[in-house]
């Protein structure tokens, strides 16, 4: 408890404590007429730098709330007075506490060692006027530490990092059917070609990033998948994730040609910022920003009633891609 | 035969004789007429198509120009005469909403020619009277809205332009849905019902003219046109500020 005392006593003493002028230039004559002290206006710039800390972290605060109402408003108005509370503090500083001057003509620019030194001599005499310069610099360092965080927190929503294991769940496993939204099952004479359908995974919440996925139908003829997807596509159907692998919108746009020989050739594209996709070559990316295919799904013909199931899990990774999401596979759930 | 030879004569006289603009919009009196001097070239000889395991001919090497009309109907005919998609200057072009450079009359001769070449669907009939503008809206928002935009004022895919539907008249609508011209994809009744689409028609006719609750409409284009003029009175305002700042202080 004693120890407790002494340390708020020592904090006390160097944050209030006034400081012990040691006149650095005292042997020379002034180069700035002195100033007086003005005690008021130093606690009028620590309480406004202190509001500033304040609203900063009121936008913290705000931010971290994920569902309130005029949000975005809010974080602008804590932001902007932040950012007015340390413009109120700086002019109050340059009014009132920076010994000011009015000259004919401007200092000569320094450039010799001994001007240099004069130079720093302007600095520390216009500074005399204030006398707790500790504790304002705490002030400074607190509002911009608060504003510096309040600034990068936003980058907290770039993705998650620290628990990322539910985003390489998918619900889909050898067997589970491919149904569209009102839960009935996929059948292959059902899926036409040039146009594209939406499917989800039996019984799996379609909220869930693995579940829904584009199909559509090619001429088998039209497909050039790798080696080792040969039988990925039964009937020329080949099915990916519907969620882009840049920024996570869903692939809603199918360009299909009607004359393929003077036309561009079918794609999947993502209507956010145009990743385009080919869907006859495993989805290679062809243009736009997105750094890997789409995931294919294997897909597997019931040939008894015509349904369509998930032969496996994805080729890889859902969703968009951030540091480290490229090279790990998809799991299925335990 | 005879026959034959005169349409391929026609197609490659006709055309030379029409000056600046070969094989666009040259007269003739019947439906067969017509095909062979505007759309013969690309087409072939009764909608048989010139594709690209078409065999070259003669010394223009004419070779995927354009696809097979076999089956494919009145209501695809009718759909590129009546939005002037067709014909195409340049098939490597994209086909634009323009005027056709045909009348009605010969519109209707075209697309009754064309539907002889083989079984397909007819011109349909909608009924957008029959559907629901709230309906129309969600399901215009699931099937349509990707490319062409919540307010149908057109937008893009990589490689050309989805149009903006203010132009597009309820059957032009209806069988562009069905057909899926150019790149569009196509949407049979089993994605979308004609109930369906009568209510998407409502929606598309009620787009033309929103009912804005004030406010600039700004082309209705959405939040980048919203954000562009903010931004220029932000920065007028910025302007006045760094005025204020920089003046000099009057004792």
């Amino acid at each position: 408890m004693s120890a407790l005392r002494r340390w708020a006593i020592a904090l006390g003493v160097l944050f209030l404590g006034r400081k012990q002028r040691r006149p650095r230039f005292a042997d020379r004559p002034r180069i700035v007429p002195p100033g007086e002290p003005d005690p008021r206006a130093e606690w009028l710039v620590l309480g406004l730098l202190l509001c500033a800390a304040a609203a900063a972290a009121g936008f913290i605060a705000v931010y971290s709330f994920n569902h309130l109402a005029h949000q975005t408003q809010y974080l602008g108005l804590a932001l902007g007075l932040a950012f007015a509370f340390v413009a109120a503090a700086l002019i109050v500083v340059a009014r009132r506490l920076v010994v000011t001057e009015e000259l004919e003509e401007d200092y000569p620019l320094p450039g010799h060692p001994t001007t240099q030194e004069e130079l720093e001599q302007l600095v520390t005499e216009s500074g005399d006027r204030f006398t707790r310069q500790r504790l304002l610099l705490a002030g400074a360092g607190a509002a911009a530490g608060a504003i510096g965080a309040a600034l990068v927190v936003p980058a907290l929503s770039l993705g998650p990092f620290l628990d990322t294991d539910a985003f390489y769940e998918t619900p889909w496993r050898r067997g589970v059917r491919l149904v569209d939204e009102h839960g009935k099952p996929f059948l292959l004479d059902e899926i036409e070609r040039e146009t594209f359908y939406t499917a989800y995974a039996e019984g799996a919440d379609k909220e869930q990033l693995g579940s829904p996925l584009v199909v559509v139908r090619f001429q088998p003829a039209q497909l050039d998948l790798p080696a080792e997807r040969r039988d990925w596509a039964p009937e020329g159907v080949v099915a990916y994730s519907k969620i882009c692998t840049h920024a996570g919108c869903a692939i809603a746009l199918f360009r299909k040609p009607t004359f393929p020989p003077v036309e561009p050739g079918p794609a999947l594209i993502c209507p956010c910022h145009y990743s385009t996709f080919d869907p006859t070559r495993a989805a290679k990316v062809i243009f736009g920003p997105a750094g890997r295919p789409l995931p294919q799904l294997p897909l597997f013909l019931n040939r008894e009633n015509g349904e369509l199931a998930a032969a496996g899990n994805f080729s890889g990774p859902v969703g968009p891609s951030w540091w480290g999401v490229r090279s790990r596979r998809p799991r299925n759930p335990s | 035969m005879s026959r034959l030879v005169a349409a391929v004569v026609v197609a490659l006289v006709v055309p030379a004789a029409a000056g600046a603009q070969p094989g666009v919009g040259v007269k003739a009196k019947t439906g067969k007429g017509l095909y062979a001097a505007n759309c013969l070239s690309c087409h072939g000889v009764d909608g048989s198509g010139v594709t690209s395991d078409t065999q070259p001919r003669g010394v223009l090497d004419l070779r995927g120009l354009g696809p097979p009309l076999k089956g494919v109907g009145a209501l695809a005919a009718d759909f590129y005469l009546t939005t002037g998609y067709m014909p195409l200057q340049n098939p490597h072009d994209q086909p634009r909403h323009t005027k056709s450079p045909f009348d009605k009359r010969e519109i209707a001769a075209l697309v009754a020619y064309v539907a002889t070449f083989g079984k397909g669907p007819g011109v349909p009939h909608p009924q957008p009277e029959r559907g629901e503008v709230s309906r129309g809206l969600s399901l215009f928002t699931e099937h349509c809205a990707g490319c062409h935009q919540i307010v149908a004022e057109g937008g893009y895919v990589t490689n050309a332009v989805a149009p903006p539907l203010h132009q597009a008249t309820p059957v032009q609508i209806a069988e562009a849905v069905r057909l899926g011209p150019y790149l569009m994809p196509r949407f049979p009744t089993s994605q979308i019902s004609d109930a369906q689409l009568d209510s998407i028609i409502a929606y598309v006719q009620y787009a033309k003219h929103p009912d804005d609750r004030g406010g600039w409409s700004i082309g209705r284009i959405g939040p980048v046109p919203e954000g562009l003029v903010a931004w220029l009175i932000a920065a007028a305002a910025l302007v006045g500020c760094c005025l204020v700042i920089g003046r000099r202080f009057q004792r």
